[in-house]
């Protein structure tokens, strides 16, 4: 798409001689096609980009009264929450913009995998995007350690100690991570400026090139054809395409209303969401000489803390278990790649794929719902199989299912009966 | 989902819209831009209030009760409100009667720059009671605090009548915190807004009108 | 499939059902000020001696209706300013010395446990000869803290047969007066741990009705473009 040189006069002319703005507005907002048919799962990414704006403006302003040492930090957090005009609203928007960031996400990244975003030509954008999921999760992880409660501590406690499973340089490197023998004011310390500073910044770039690689490209959508594939004979423009301003634009404000709806009566009447969103146990100033009886994750990390979980031993090693845990995540940057398919979004698939997706889902919330408790919840089996935990073996076979949704998907994908794909565009 | 309206003989997905539209358009964006900018001036309201003293700052800056019944006179005595030091100077009967002998020695005698005292402390002796002058210890210079030097005469020379010397850049000011001409101060100290809950308890940050 | 992931989306709600895991309901009303000024009271007069609410103002009563002179005439006892927090009156050393460990601050005690278990805790203690203080609470087993309100409550025993906890001695205030004193102590330092809360109530019903004319003016400007497209 060549840059279109334009002549504006007055002001716009003395800026434009100097700046390209006028041939941004156009090549991004104005004369930029997007297909027509953007339906309800194409809202999340222009909200995702507004609950990181949130979560920038809530994070400078909470950073003016927040001390991050040890000390400190609790009653830090209490002092926003009371002393602090507008504090407990603050406060609020940021911990529930973190909660709302992962739902949002999770669903955007499912958009992908419905309608085949993540294909050629698309794949970096996708490698751009499990680049952002990768530093959301850091970035949450290293926020969560700043209240300094008893989730705050021994969250961080378990999770740096995962480390340590890794052979060789494991104790070194946590010890290196830690900055200290166990968690400790260094720590916090330095978990702050990961959260404030490093990763803000890394996060701010990457959604800047996720973007860049989408406007190379142009969107895909629900029908997962190519709109570029029918142009207007005498103007270039895509025949499915409509322009992203005024369209989309205008479209997404309901979207961001709708979502501030949502977000408002969170904020304002459940912000702890029933101990999701703000557990009760971080209430309790961290003690490092006494652990809460019950450790879980943030919601957002059970899935993949469930995996963790799920993996015995192997020769007294727990990495086998984290290697699972890490390889859940990452396998996501494979699915360009696993998808045989000739076809692009699921409406034209087979029901072999639909079935495979139906199990990744519900595998996804059921390991999920089991990382929020102990592995003990639903008893144990007879001696049939060994006296295990019901819920261990249950998180077993569904962590089986989770990684055979991708590595089997070259073959089901290859073998699925799918339908053909219109020409046009479909609503 | 054709249009029937018109097909205009274009392929394109999107058509230009009419006279009538335009006007539903325009006032659509008025009254939605109105109501969005409401909203965004509510949302600024805790962030920008965030950034007032909290009640914290409050607490601490909160009105100082002074007990003053052991401050003999002609001497003075130090407290501090709002990390500021204030000076409680008690004057003999001749330090006060020295106050209106000198004021062709002063820029600002007759208090005519009423930002530096509240207005029931717009008279000769700048305070309430005749003998208690009560003044932020801050030179009105560049923010230094002023030595004391309460006896006449002595290093101050022979002319001194008594009153504090800055040993920053060498402003003077009288027993009732007034500044002498010559000084690179050019206004008097300031007096706090203050009250008398008794005879012996003063009462430094807040006055029967409001609180500082 | 959107209606399924609508219905879903409404799941996470089942997580604000009551789960009483005590067994008992505390009666909590943020609004009556009656209440939660005697529960303000009996805290400062009963738990301040070997506990701290270090991030409760005094001057933030007035949100429940006292006014500063109140506050200044009846429950300033140390020399505090009306503006100070709640600190406490005995050393951590101390207290370490005497109890075992330090009583912890109970400023935001009911949001990491729960009303209810406050309310349940404070009902439950019991003569237990074989512990230190002699009490036990059967709530919190082995607790360090003695019942301080046993001259109000009188003493309980526990039947170790029905596992049931029973009035041995009668206090000052019979059963249901003890109840309602504890009820108005629950209801205090549940508005202690969030004064804010019934104001941020308040202001999120405004800010939805204006998010809902709002909601009404985008989706008529959408449409109004969306004329435009075939």
């Amino acid at each position: 798409m060549a840059d279109k040189k334009v002549q504006t006069a007055g002001l716009m002319g003395w800026i434009d001689a100097r700046f390209p703005l006028t041939s941004n507005i156009k090549n991004h907002l104005t004369e930029y096609y997007a297909p027509k048919n953007f339906n309800f799962w194409y809202f999340f990414g222009s909200l995702a980009m507004l609950i990181l704006v949130m979560q920038i403006v809530t994070g400078i302003f909470l950073t003016m009264h927040y001390k991050p040492s040890a000390e400190e930090a609790f009653a830090s957090v209490e002092y926003i929450m009371r002393d602090v005009f507008g504090g407990n609203i603050i406060r609020y928007m940021h911990s529930t913009g973190a909660s709302m960031f992962f739902v949002v996400v999770y669903l955007h990244m499912f958009r992908g995998i419905i309608y085949g975003s993540y294909r050629n030509p698309r794949e970096l954008i996708w490698l751009f995007g499990v680049g952002i999921f990768l530093c959301l999760m850091g970035e949450a992880f290293f926020g969560y350690l700043l209240p300094w409660g008893q989730m705050s501590y021994w969250g961080a406690q378990v999770i740096v100690n995962l480390f340590s499973a890794v052979p060789f340089i494991g104790p070194d490197l946590s010890e290196w991570l830690r900055g200290d023998y166990l968690v400790s004011d260094a720590t916090l310390n330095r978990f702050f400026a990961f959260h404030v500073i490093a990763l803000p910044l890394v996060l701010l770039g990457l959604v800047m090139v996720h973007l860049i690689a989408l406007h190379e490209v142009g969107s895909n959508n629900p029908d997962g054809i190519e709109i570029k594939a029918k142009k207007d004979k005498a103007t270039g423009i895509p025949l499915d395409g409509i322009p992203f301003h005024p369209y989309y634009t205008v479209k997404d404000m309901v979207g961001v209303v709708v979502f501030l709806i949502v977000f408002a009566a969170i904020i304002f009447f459940a912000p702890e969401m029933g101990g999701y969103f703000l557990e009760a146990n971080n209430f309790i100033p961290a003690n490092p000489l006494q652990t809460p009886a019950h450790i879980a994750p943030v919601w957002y990390f059970t899935p993949y803390y469930s995996i963790l979980r799920a993996v015995p031993p192997v020769m007294n090693s727990q990495f086998p278990g984290v290697a699972a845990m890490g390889l859940s995540v990452m396998v996501f940057a494979l699915l360009p790649w696993l998808d045989k398919s000739p076809v692009k979004s699921i409406r034209y698939r087979g029901s072999l794929y639909k079935k495979w997706l139906a199990a990744f889902v519900v595998s996804f919330c059921v390991l999920g719902y089991l990382g929020t408790v102990p592995s003990n919840v639903w008893g144990q089996f007879g001696t049939w199989c060994g006296g295990a935990d019901r819920a261990t073996v249950i998180a077993r076979i569904f962590a089986v299912i989770y990684f055979a949704f991708f590595i089997l998907m070259p073959i089901y994908t290859k073998m699925d009966k799918t339908k053909s794909v219109p020409e046009r565009v479909t609503h | 989902m054709a249009d029937t309206k018109t097909e205009k003989s274009s392929t394109l997905s999107f058509q230009p819209p009419s006279a009538v539209d335009l006007e539903k358009r325009q006032f659509l964006i008025t009254a939605t831009a109105c109501t969005g900018a409401i909203g965004a001036a509510a949302v600024a309201v805790p962030f920008v209030g965030s950034m007032l003293p909290s009640e914290r700052a409050k607490a601490a800056g909160a009105p100082v009760e002074v007990d003053i019944s052991k401050v003999q006179p002609g001497s003075i005595m130090t407290v501090e409100w709002r990390g500021k030091p204030v000076w409680i100077i008690k004057r003999t009967d001749e330090q006060t009667a020295q106050l209106a002998k000198h004021n062709d020695k002063l820029s600002d005698p007759m208090c005519d720059v009423t930002s530096q005292q509240p207005a029931y402390c717009k008279n000769s002796h700048r305070s309430i009671k005749e003998n208690i002058s009560v003044v932020v210890g801050i030179c009105t210079h560049l923010g230094c605090s002023p030595t004391e030097k309460m006896a006449t005469g002595g290093d101050m020379g022979d002319s001194w009548d008594g009153g504090f010397f800055c040993p920053c850049h060498g402003s003077k000011f009288d027993l009732a915190g007034r500044v002498y001409k010559g000084s690179p101060a050019p206004i008097n100290l300031v007096v706090p807004p203050h009250k008398y809950l008794t005879d012996n308890t003063l009462l430094i940050g807040v006055d029967d009108k409001a609180e500082a | 499939m959107k209606k399924l992931f609508i219905i879903l989306a409404f799941l996470p709600l089942i997580s604000l059902a009551n789960e009483g895991e005590v067994g008992v309901s505390a009666p909590i009303d943020p609004t009556d000020q009656v209440s939660l000024q005697r529960g303000a009271t009996a805290f400062i007069n009963n738990c301040l001696n070997c506990h701290s609410a270090n991030y409760m103002r005094y001057n933030r009563l007035q949100d429940i209706g006292l006014t500063e002179k109140q506050i200044k005439d009846n429950l300033l006892f140390a020399g505090e300013k009306v503006g100070d927090t709640m600190k406490v009156s005995m050393s951590k050393a101390d207290a370490k010395k005497w109890f075992g460990a330090a009583p912890p601050d109970l400023s935001v005690e009911v949001r990491a446990r729960g009303a209810d278990w406050v309310y349940a805790y404070l009902l439950s203690f019991y003569r237990d000869d074989s512990r230190p203080s002699g009490w036990n609470n059967k709530v919190f087993d082995k607790v360090a803290m003695p019942h301080v309100l046993y001259e109000l409550q009188g003493e309980q025993a526990l039947n170790h047969e029905t596992h049931q906890l029973e009035l041995v001695k009668p206090g000052k205030l019979n059963s249901s007066e003890y109840i309602n004193y504890v009820a108005d102590l629950t209801n205090y330092m549940a508005f202690m741990a969030e004064p804010a809360k019934q104001q941020r109530k308040h202001t999120g019903l405004w800010v939805l009705l204006f998010l809902g004319v709002l909601l009404v003016l985008t989706i008529k400007l959408k449409r109004a473009y969306w004329k435009d497209i075939k």
